[in-house]
């Protein structure tokens, strides 16, 4: 068996010594891969119609993209996805001609060129302080033909040509948190007035000549109430807003210089207003809208300040601005639910009791309600005016109503996914039909034929074209059932919205999704959140005919003591088996090495104040918790105060109320590090389903080292405090990298390195016995990348051949943590030329493949990179049988080849994870990457050993043997004749 | 073809020189009254010479069968000298080639020497030295599938299958979930 698998390995080896890259060939992309694009939940959208061309809607998301999407289709024309921390705070169409962004906290405006959204210009404002931002082009003032982008950011109006995103002139508005929540444009005059509060109290008005930005005049007036920082604009001269309380709505009117107060009680206009009101940014013109419990109000504001209410709805509901459509005309629209209908109404916003347009629209109630409705209008062929309307849904979804009708809807939810996990597919039974994508076998002969001609180079570009289309929509890959390779599977994925989707690793198509009760907004949960998804149940052997189940873990609210929620979903179905609202808060989930006899998995959650809790509830999972309660601990990784703690669980909880499924913890250990000389900026540990084939390391001259493999490792990066921040704001003398490797269980301390001049960011990724990890060295100016091989010494001396062979040995019998380990370190150090989002590694299904590194590069990217290439006995000359065992003479840094780029040609916007799943063939690992955009394919480290590669031509061969018999007989049958001639003579 | 034209050469025998000895060869019983083995013994000289001539010849022939793996010995080391020792299709087909013919010869070690079995040949020794160089043979084979790695002589091919000790204690957690 073992000269077998050597064999097979140093064949493989010699593969590897074939070709090193796996890339692919131009007609192999989309054969096992897929990409899609998203942009994220829409923030602001713009559209532009007017002109004959294509129409669009500029949009910008809060994955902070800005896309320009085809209003017939809702393709995507153009996007760009800006840095994490450069979040778009306003758009808007200038000049008819270019999208003008507002990002980061005001100070960063650019130009994009809107039919094919290269950017024009970027200015940068400078602002004094921190402050607000808001966006406004004064459209009917013109300078020169051009448009003023009025900008307020940082504490300052800045006016920039909308040309060239030259400063006209700034005017720094500069006192102490002062906020403009409001611009304001004289339809005749260049006079702009800014509207804001200073602090909570004082109500301030600017009146500013557009020309110039002088100062025509300043007032501020206080109120004694306060406010907490909304407004909404009713005329042009008046302004709502709440007092801090949020019991009283004042209305301010700052004409000619004056400013009045004028309060209303809320509680005079709606009879139930014990609720806490906020008022809703729409603009309407003489009414404003406010939300209170579950309702929607408009006020309407009369000359005298006194206030109205026009109209009450009921809560899930959406208001859009108002878009004036034709000469002084100005509309708006209200969206409504009505079970599993929503109602899209349009009306003039001086004339509540006429509706332009009242339509009726069927929508999926998974998607939830609607959020934000943003309106356009166009000319029907009766020259009547029409309206559609882009309704951004609970989920995410992006959906454009017209007529009556969804036109194209976009499940943009999955840009911001958070957690996800996989399951397995159906087993393929009779009786369950798959024949939707099944086809016959008329037609698979037909495709053979169409390759065999391919492979003769006899097919014609007709022919060549078919090949290509019918390998990309290969039926095989799309089935609902589980395949031989384990290629199929369901990929679950959770996103920031609380809605599940179940993609299929074919052509990523949602094959469910499902919005989850328990994260959905309600009275009970104000702010849910969704935290983890977890395999619940996966069924094998003998409750084979169950379906699969995963555990979502939320909670509710924000705070590190908010209550828990569970949610348990089918795999298979997508329905919600069941939901629980815990008790406790959920810290940590621990997932357990247990099931239960109906296959679930036991998890472990700690709440705040360190119980232990078991799930699932039954008294099967506390007799195996109790029966295994010595042997479990747990560990907290605390970054704010740069602590490590470990525990063990202990007794059942004393609490008041009796709870046998809790379990009180104490702290065994603690690693505390200084705080004046080391900050935790990363840890890594090993993937729990990782499996590893073998603990020896066969290395040259068939000697034996004992590879270290304990699940119970922690990787902890710690930096100078100073170096933390960004690359550069520490001196090279004063910055430091020190990582360690520690035992969970002990808190022992295995391994620790100084990595003096360097920090971070770190990104590490942790396997087998070997840990990786990247960062910068400021002494060099580059970015490195360091292995660490942990091998165990104390299992070294096991090389007597005999007792091998007899079995003497305690190779196999269980270890424990708190036995001394004895154990040796290799390092070596890299540099790497890029720099990195995020790392993940290769894994199969036994372990035996070599592994590959997955690293997200800045550009989103996934490269691999061998993992030979990051081993410790690299030596610059290796010897003849090192080079045979497969070293890599040593170079100062690691090779980035071009080919060996796993998306291609492909980015992943956004890049933020890099998941991989080992396929049941063990060469092959499924990658899925998701940030903005997902991908998803599969690679093999060390190329397809183990089965026959894709185009393969079967029909080639089966034709070869075929002839190959005929040929046989003809001989045969020929020789008999000729011998029997003889025979006659 | 071969077939055809020894068909030509002789379409039908008779051979009149039957001269066997044992009655067993011949499907013919012997006359009433005559003993074969009697007469045998009486033109003797002349049939004496003729087999002592012809123990000889054998004994001469297996010593020939005997040294004949030899040669294939030599040919075999100069084969594996040129294989070198890294593994590939042609060191390996060579060392399984080599291994299998002393194997194969040893299987056959008594049809080999079948047609030299004679009651005057000593075939003993003969038979023990062909013996012996084929075991040298396979000595040789089995040292060159030492040397390409292939046999399982070492520690780490006994310990490379063994599955990675089982934890006692299990440790999760992390940072805490915000």
């Amino acid at each position: 068996m073992a000269m077998a698998v050597r064999v097979f390995l140093l064949l493989t080896l010699l593969f590897l010594y074939a070709n090193f890259s796996s890339a692919l060939y131009e007609d192999q992309v989309g054969l096992m891969d897929w990409h899609q694009q998203y942009i994220g939940k829409v923030k602001h959208a713009v559209f532009h119609t007017q002109r004959a061309g294509r129409k669009r809607v500029v949009v910008s998301t809060e994955e902070n993209a800005i896309a320009s999407l085809d209003l017939r289709t809702g393709d995507i024309f153009w996007r760009h996805v800006l840095g994490a921390n450069d979040a778009v705070d306003g758009i808007d169409i200038a000049l008819g001609k270019y999208v003008i962004t507002l990002s980061s906290e005001g100070s960063i405006l650019r130009a994009w060129n809107l039919p094919d959204g290269q950017m024009v210009w970027e200015t940068f404002l400078r602002g004094s302080t921190s402050s607000n931002s808001l966006l406004s082009i004064l459209t009917n003032f013109k300078m020169d033909k051009e448009n003023m982008v009025l900008v307020f950011g940082g504490g300052c109006l800045h006016a920039v040509s909308s040309i060239d995103g030259e400063t006209i002139w700034r005017k720094e508005l500069a006192t102490e948190s002062f906020e403009i929540r409001q611009i304001l444009q004289s339809p005749e005059s260049d006079i702009i007035h800014a509207l804001g509060f200073v602090g909570s109290s004082k109500f301030v008005t600017y009146k500013i000549d557009a020309k110039n930005g002088e100062l025509l005049k300043h007032t501020s007036t206080a109120f004694p109430g306060g406010f907490p920082g909304e407004l909404s604009l009713v005329s042009a001269d008046t302004v709502v807003a709440l007092d801090a309380t949020r019991s009283i709505l004042v209305s301010i009117s700052f004409q000619n210089g004056e400013t009045s107060f004028h309060q209303t009680f809320i509680s005079d206009l709606v009879a139930d207003s014990a609720g806490v009101a906020t008022i809703l940014p729409a603009r309407l013109t003489g009414i404003f809208a406010m939300k209170i419990n579950s309702f929607i109000v408009f006020i309407s504001v009369t000359d005298e300040h006194k206030l109205e209410v026009v109209q009450k709805i009921t809560y899930p509901a959406a208001v859009s601005d108002v878009l004036s459509f034709s000469e002084g005309q100005k509309a708006f629209a209200l969206v409504q639910h009505g079970g599993s209908r929503i109602q899209l109404v349009v009306k003039l916003d001086n004339d509540w009791s006429t509706d332009l347009l009242k339509e009726s629209i069927e929508i999926d109630p998974k998607k939830g309600f609607v959020e934000k409705v943003f309106i356009n209008n166009y000319i029907r062929t009766d020259r009547s005016h029409g309206f559609r309307a882009l309704v951004v849904m609970e989920d995410h979804s992006l959906l454009l109503l017209q007529q009556g009708d969804i036109v194209w809807s976009r499940e943009d939810g999955l840009a911001s996914i958070i957690d996800m996990t996989t399951s397995e597919l159906p087993v393929e039974k009779k009786g369950v039909s798959v024949a939707k994508v099944e086809h016959n076998l008329f037609e698979w002969l037909k495709g053979h034929f169409l390759k065999l001609k391919g492979t003769l180079m006899l097919a014609s570009p007709d022919d060549i074209t078919s090949i290509q289309e019918m390998r990309l929509k290969s039926s095989e890959k799309n089935k609902m059932t589980r395949d031989h390779n384990g290629f199929r599977k369901l990929l679950i994925v959770l996103t920031k919205a609380g809605k599940l989707y179940a993609l299929h690793t074919g052509d990523g198509r949602v094959i469910w999704s499902l919005l989850l009760s328990s994260l959905r907004r309600s009275e009970v949960c104000e702010h849910p959140t969704g935290l983890n998804i977890y395999q619940w149940q996966v069924p094998h052997h003998h409750a084979m005919d169950e379906n699969p189940s995963v555990l979502v873990v939320g909670k509710c609210g924000l705070g590190f003591d908010a209550p828990g929620v569970f949610s348990f979903v089918d795999s298979y179905t997508g329905k919600e088996l069941d939901s629980l609202s815990l008790a406790h808060s959920v810290a940590q989930v621990i997932t357990l090495p247990f099931t239960d006899s109906t296959e679930q998995r036991l998890h472990l959650l700690i709440d705040a104040s360190n119980h232990a809790h078991v799930y699932p509830r039954n008294l099967e999972a506390v007799n195996i918790l109790e029966r295994e309660l010595p042997n479990i601990y747990w560990y907290s990784v605390e970054y704010q105060r740069d602590i490590i703690t470990g525990h063990a669980l202990k007794g059942n909880c004393i609490l008041d109320v009796e709870d046998e499924y809790c379990f009180n913890t104490r702290e065994l250990w603690s690693i505390v590090f200084p705080s004046e000389a080391e900050k935790i900026i990363a840890t890594a540990t090993r993937k729990l389903n990782e499996v590893v084939h073998t603990q020896a390391k066969v290395i040259a001259d068939q000697d034996v080292m004992y590879k270290y493999i304990s699940r119970n490792l922690l990787f902890v990066a710690t930096v100078a405090p100073k170096a933390a921040g960004e690359i550069g704001s520490a001196t090279p003398e004063e910055s430091w990298l020190v990582v360690y490797l520690i035992d969970t269980i002990t808190g022992r301390i295995l391994h620790r390195v100084t990595h003096f001049g360097s920090q971070g960011p770190v990104h590490a990724v942790f396997s087998e016995n070997w840990v990786i990890y990247h960062y910068f060295n400021l002494r060099a100016h580059r970015y490195e990348m360091s292995v660490i091989e942990i091998y165990d010494q104390s299992r070294a001396g096991n090389k007597d051949v005999w007792k091998l062979v007899l079995g003497k040995h305690n190779l196999t019998s269980a270890i424990s943590s708190y036995s001394r380990p004895e154990v040796m370190v290799k390092s070596q150090t890299y540099f790497f030329t890029h720099s990195v989002k995020t790392m993940a590694v290769t894994s199969t299904s036994k372990g035996i493949t070599s592994k590959q590194l997955l690293i997200g590069t800045i550009g989103d990217q996934v490269l691999a990179l061998d993992k030979r290439y990051l081993d410790p006995r690299r030596s610059p000359d290796p010897t003849q049988t090192e080079r045979e065992e497969g070293i890599i003479p040593l170079t100062d840094s690691l090779p980035i080849i071009p080919q060996s780029y796993v998306t291609h040609s492909l980015k992943v916007e956004g890049l933020r994870g890099i998941v991989t799943v080992p396929a049941k063939l063990e060469s092959t690992s499924l990658v899925f990457a998701y940030g903005v955009d997902l991908f998803f394919t599969r690679i093999a480290p060390s190329r397809t050993y183990d089965s026959l590669t894709e185009d393969f031509s079967y029909a080639l061969l089966l034709i070869t043997i075929v002839a190959l018999i005929a040929a046989i007989f003809v001989t045969w049958i020929l020789s008999e004749n000729k011998e029997l001639r003889e025979k006659w003579r | 073809m071969e077939k055809g034209k020894g068909v030509v050469a002789r379409r039908w025998a008779i051979d009149f020189t039957d001269n066997s000895i044992s009655p067993s060869s011949r499907d013919i019983p012997d006359p009433l009254g005559y003993a074969r083995a009697s007469s045998d013994q009486d033109d003797s000289t002349v049939s004496r010479q003729k087999k002592d001539a012809e123990a000889n010849w054998k004994a001469q022939k297996a010593w020939e069968v005997a040294q004949s793996p030899l040669k294939n010995l030599l040919m075999m080391g100069f084969m594996m000298w040129m294989a070198g020792s890294a593994v590939h299709l042609f060191s390996i087909g060579i060392t399984f080639s080599a291994l299998w013919q002393p194997i194969n010869a040893l299987q056959g070690v008594g049809k080999i020497f079948e047609p030299y079995k004679d009651s005057k040949v000593d075939i003993l020794a003969p038979k023990l030295l062909f013996i012996a160089l084929n075991l040298v043979g396979l000595a040789l084979g089995v040292w060159k599938l030492n040397t390409l790695g292939l046999l399982p002589t070492h520690a780490s091919d006994w310990v490379s299958s063994l599955p990675p000790a089982q934890e006692i204690e299990y440790a999760g957690g992390g940072i805490p979930l915000h």
